[in-house]
């Protein structure tokens, strides 16, 4: 019996000691950086952004906790809106997703933006396409390489599912609004993924962002008329195949919100995201701001 | 004495009303679980007037995804199909391997079935379906393109049946072999005494016998075979058209939902249309359990 009570003592000591150590780790105010917790979640094409940017957040603010979570963008951009979270990660933009109510009361941080580059197997044979022939590929009008001057080889299109930011940029500014055949296409969720099949599907082409082609990807870069994609022609407005990613938060950021994205944005860092293969919005010239105006 | 006895009971009262309590939880906790699909799975049809015949018997899917806006079409036939036949053809393909193991794990050589085979069985059941999912992508897709050189790559109805297949055996193989073990060896020796053959003792008297239990298994195994997102949607290339051969990819009801869910607003039509595919995913694995209970327990009476 008395075995027993010690047990339950045991245990009841273990959990006042997590309990107190929690509330005294989190009431405990060090005056060196800054300190509170911030909770962000959305959009999967910001998350490796966000993930790398709150390790060195929290790096140079011991006291604050910065947690990531995916979940796509709706998810972000609803959570944000309900207050669930503080800063809520998304590819589009809140009017494009929530009604006008809720979206006029967040705020738009354009941290970053993301070009989206098409991706082709080698077996297909062709390094550039025309925005013309982009069209005729991903709506299904052609269905052989050769049509277009490559080799003779089948078109297999890959595609994100049709709620994916990166298909809604891609079909907007590659595809100028033509909807991609999705009927004839395979489909996948995951960046990553989509690079394997490209290499392994002979004649297959999908698009991906930037960011997943920092290394050596395996898979051929298609130019589209002739501009290759990438940051430097996103810069200087040549390649128009990118979107703003956001990061929203309910009226404006306070306290380690705003610590975190003034860090975001600043220049040093910057430097950080580019090397990520994501751009940063204050080097965009004027003619490419221009293709991307509301 | 007196005392100790008292303690004891009290004891048992004392555990009786945490198992009670444990027990009540899981039954409110399903309940719950139910009600609430129910609930944002109905509002397809009650907020955004969409009909159930569309839901199910058409195929045009492109819902809105809007909070608040309603008028898209939310047409899911190609992911039920996609859902029905990769699971059918799964278990279609899973049946007599598995059986067959039982039979051989129970029957045939018990020794080697119960040292080896079923541990080597029951190790299956906890590999995550990750594993199986990218054991189709990077090996089962290849073969099949290889193979056959179908016109998508080898992502396919074929390929997801396979996995799932896999995937079910050893839960159908384990069940089975619990269903034919408690099968009273009365009966066996009752047929052989009758002159049976082994093969005629197996086939005619403990399977029949064991129906019941192995009915359990497939339950089982179609429950896991109907829910698994992750596996199926790395190998069914989530093709949103019907398959017009076992070669040609298609799509399914939960790759569908995992891809889709988190991108899409909440409230909108989409979202919407999107619980509403996980309610009927709730209510097929629901009809199938009560069905085949219904069938387990037909057999049992004759």
């Amino acid at each position: 019996m008395s075995r027993e009570k010690n047990k339950v003592a045991i245990v009841a000591l273990v959990l006042l000691a997590i309990v107190t150590g929690c509330v005294i780790g989190s009431s405990e105010a060090d005056t060196k950086g800054v300190s509170g917790t911030v909770n962000i979640a959305g959009s999967s094409a910001l998350l490796p952004l966000a993930q790398t940017a709150a390790k060195t957040f929290m790096d140079k603010n011991p006291d604050s906790v910065i947690n990531t979570n995916g979940g796509g963008s709706g998810q972000g951009l609803q959570q944000v809106s309900d207050g669930t979270i503080d800063i809520g990660n998304s590819d589009l933009l809140a009017e494009e997703k929530l009604d006008k109510k809720s979206a006029s009361k967040l705020v738009d941080h354009q941290v970053a933006i993301t070009a989206i580059a098409p991706i082709i197997n080698k077996d297909a044979g062709v390094k550039s396409l025309t925005t013309e022939q982009l069209i005729k590929v991903f709506t299904g009008k052609v269905t052989n390489w050769k049509q277009v001057g490559g080799n003779d080889c089948q078109i297999v299109l890959v595609s994100r599912p049709s709620s994916s930011g990166t298909r809604a940029t891609f079909e907007q500014y590659a595809l100028k609004k033509h909807a991609s055949q999705s009927n004839q296409s395979l489909e996948t969720d995951d960046s990553g993924t989509l690079i394997q099949m490209i290499q392994s599907v002979s004649g297959s082409i999908g698009y991906v962002s930037l960011s997943y082609l920092t290394g050596d990807p395996q898979v051929g870069i298609v130019s589209i008329n002739g501009v290759k994609p990438t940051l430097k022609n996103v810069y200087n407005g040549k390649f128009t195949v990118w979107n703003y990613e956001h990061m929203y938060t309910k009226g404006q950021p306070k306290g380690a919100a705003k610590a975190f994205l003034q860090q975001m944005l600043s220049e040093e860092y910057g430097k950080k995201i580019e090397a990520m293969g994501y751009g940063v919005a204050s080097k965009l010239t004027t003619a490419a701001k221009a293709t991307h105006t509301k | 004495m007196d005392k100790v006895v008292q303690k004891a009971i009290a004891k048992d009262k004392r555990w009786r009303a945490v198992y009670i309590v444990c027990g009540l939880l899981i039954v409110a906790l399903t309940l719950l679980m139910g009600a609430f699909l129910l609930y944002q799975g109905s509002q397809t049809f009650l907020k955004a007037h969409h009909s159930v015949w569309e839901f199910l018997f058409t195929s045009d899917w492109a819902p809105l995804d809007k909070t608040g806006m309603f008028g898209g079409k939310v047409g899911a036939a190609i992911y039920i199909v996609g859902s029905l036949e990769t699971c059918l053809l799964g278990l279609l393909i899973c049946l007599p391997f598995a059986i067959g193991s039982a039979v051989f794990m129970t029957e045939i050589s018990p020794k080697i079935g119960e040292k080896f085979f079923r541990p080597a069985t029951e190790i299956y059941v906890s590999i995550p379906s990750v594993v199986y999912g990218w054991f189709g992508l990077t090996k089962l897709v290849p073969i099949i393109r290889n193979t056959f050189h179908p016109k998508m790559g080898g992502f396919s109805v074929l390929a997801a049946s396979i996995v799932l297949a896999i995937m079910i055996f050893p839960t159908i193989t384990t069940v089975a072999a619990d269903a034919i073990k408690s099968v009273p060896n009365s009966y066996r020796e009752g047929a052989y005494g009758l002159g049976a053959t082994r093969w005629q003792v197996i086939g005619k008297v403990v399977l029949p016998a064991a129906s019941g239990g192995i009915l359990t298994g497939v339950v089982l195994g179609l429950a896991r075979a109907i829910g698994e997102a992750l596996a199926v949607a790395m190998v069914i290339g989530k093709t949103r058209s019907f398959a017009t051969s076992l070669l040609s990819p298609t799509s399914n009801l939960t790759s569908a939902i995992a891809a889709d869910m988190g991108n899409t607003a909440q409230g909108g039509e989409y979202n919407l249309a999107l619980w509403s595919m996980a309610l009927l995913l709730f209510i097929i694995s629901i009809v199938l359990i009560v069905l085949i209970h219904k069938l387990g327990n037909g057999k049992k009476e004759k």
